[in-house]
């Protein structure tokens, strides 16, 4: 079986005035229909990944690598329409903050219905039947009223929940999802990850959940890559990150303050240069 | 005497059809030297409760008092000598055309300091950064050395009390160790008292002797850390965030393992 993503040395680059900046550096790595974890400190490349795999670096930012293949396809040799038409029908996105990634000015329903129709054939009609099933599926009550309300009149965590709806409504085979609860609540927070879950499992989609949130990334996902200054330092199954043998992450897991159990003091991450030199890990074989 | 005391505080915004009541009938004691942590979800009123006491909320009723006297509608500077404010975003609290020693000499000008030159180097000192930030601006800064800039400007006026507004959540894990270090041994060296707001229970039980759980603007429980690190709360609304702050269990799926 192929696998849904393959990515191979990645690396993004972007120019500066003291010279070029690699923020991605040969980065590897194969996904299944799975959830695949991505953790590292800000700054580290992660999120630059994801939008490298859907071709979102905008110049002077430069994307190279040996190939990005989705089912074997390699998204490099796509030109803009063609990404055009893989973003958001093959992958979507799902980023941080709804408050930035909804359209103020149209009602959530517009752009539900926008959303469905421009990779859908389909009427007004059977679009606004799909989305009221979709808010339904992200377990949104009254869906025929947020259809109506505009984006503001909305709190963080139902935003949150419109934006999965929306991406998830053409259906895509691979969701990238770019710290998507760091700015819910944890009861929120619980019930989003639960929607996601349920799509990886019941739909067989492909997910990329990345994270700054260790311990989150831990329990939800099957497996974990974890980045430093635009490498893969280590990478494991999730269940076993706290398991992790590479310093850095030792170094991160430590650092965090625990709940069960007081400590003194909290143990400082002590960073060595050598980490940033190392080639990156994987794909696993 | 108490460091801090609120009884029966009510915090309002708006009024008529479009009042909110943020805070609603808050009652608790802080002691000297204590560190006292508030919890809840966006929304609930800690924060607020941390403006209302700092006068940014003016629409309060109640009492609060700052070492046993009552406070007014408004605050005087002997009021800001005593409590000062760490706020959450350390790229939003320092303004981006000021430099460290512009920061920290306003401050220490405010309340009256005439030795500002070696106060300002044993602030930098205090909270780690050395002489070398004294000239930098924000923008030089990475997010830990502005939430430490942002510290030793709190710290100018001497004050005994430190109102803590989500101090490390902007900040990564390995930054946000460092900053609590350094908030613990600020706290035993000058003998603060802390109130903490945070969404972070980890973080709260780490730095807080007792917990004050809000939810839609009422407390409703004061806790021990060792009560809630041994999940003892004694209302059902605690246990539910304590157990959504454990982290994600993944319930069964009706079609099976996919």
């Amino acid at each position: 079986m192929t696998d849904l993503l393959d990515v191979k040395d990645l690396w993004v680059r972007f120019p500066t005035r003291t010279g070029v900046f690699d923020a991605v550096r040969g980065v590897s790595f194969r996904l299944g229909r799975e959830r695949l974890g991505i953790v590292g400190e800000s700054g580290s490349g992660k999120s630059m990944t994801g939008r490298a795999i859907l071709r979102l670096i905008r110049p002077p930012g430069q994307v190279e690598a040996a190939h990005i293949r989705l089912d074997g396809e390699n998204l490099l040799d796509k030109t803009e329409a063609q990404m055009r038409k893989i973003r958001g029908e093959r992958i979507s996105m799902v980023m941080q903050d709804p408050k930035f990634s909804l359209n103020p000015v149209m009602t959530v329903g517009e752009q539900l219905i926008e959303a469905y129709r421009l990779h859908a054939r389909g009427g007004k009609a059977q679009a606004r039947v799909k989305a009221l099933e979709m808010l339904e599926a992200v377990s949104i009550r009254d869906p025929e009223r947020v259809m109506r309300a505009y984006p503001h009149e909305m709190s963080g965590g139902m935003g949150q929940r419109i934006m999965i709806a929306m991406m998830l409504l053409p259906d895509p085979d691979l969701l990238i999802a770019d710290e998507p609860t760091s700015a819910l609540d944890v009861s929120v927070q619980g019930q989003v990850l639960q929607i996601l879950d349920r799509l990886v499992q019941d739909r067989g989609m492909g997910l990329v959940f990345i994270s700054h949130d260790l311990n989150l990334v831990a329990q939800f996902c099957d497996r974990v890559l974890i980045m430093y200054a635009g490498r893969v330092v280590e990478t494991c199954e999730a269940a076993r990150l706290h398991e992790a043998s590479h310093p850095y992450t030792r170094g991160l897991l430590n650092s965090l303050p625990r709940f069960d159990a007081p400590q003194g003091r909290l143990e400082v991450l002590r960073r060595d240069p050598a980490w940033a030199e190392t080639p990156s890990v994987g794909p696993d074989p | 005497m108490s460091a801090l005391s609120f009884q029966n505080l009510d915090v309002w915004f708006g009024d008529g059809h479009d009042r909110v009541d943020a805070v609603r009938n808050a009652s608790f004691e802080v002691a000297p030297g204590e560190s006292f942590g508030l919890v809840g979800e966006s929304g609930s009123g800690k924060s607020t409760i941390l403006r209302a006491l700092t006068g940014l909320a003016p629409h309060w009723s109640g009492e609060m008092r700052v070492e046993g006297r009552a406070l007014g509608h408004r605050r005087d500077r002997a009021f800001y000598k005593k409590v000062q404010m760490v706020f959450q975003d350390p790229y939003a609290s320092l303004h981006p055309r000021q430099s460290v020693d512009q920061v920290l000499s306003e401050s220490l000008h405010l309340h009256g300091f005439r030795d500002i030159e070696p106060r300002i180097e044993r602030l930098l000192d205090d909270v780690g950064l050395g002489p070398a930030f004294r000239f930098r601006f924000p923008h030089q800064l990475s997010g830990g050395q502005r939430q430490r800039v942002a510290i030793a400007r709190a710290l100018a006026p001497e004050p005994s009390i430190l109102l803590l507004d989500e101090p490390t959540s902007a900040l990564d894990v390995s930054v946000q160790a460092e900053i609590l270090n350094l908030l613990t041994d600020l706290r035993t060296e000058h003998r603060l008292t802390f109130l903490m707001v945070s969404h972070d229970l980890a973080v709260v039980a780490h730095m807080c002797e007792r917990i004050a759980v809000m939810q839609a603007g009422e407390i409703v429980e004061v806790m021990g850390v060792d009560e809630m690190r041994a999940m003892r709360p004694s209302h059902p609304y605690t246990r539910t965030l304590l157990e959504a702050s454990l982290g994600y269990r993944r319930k069964p799926s009706p079609a099976g393992p996919g």
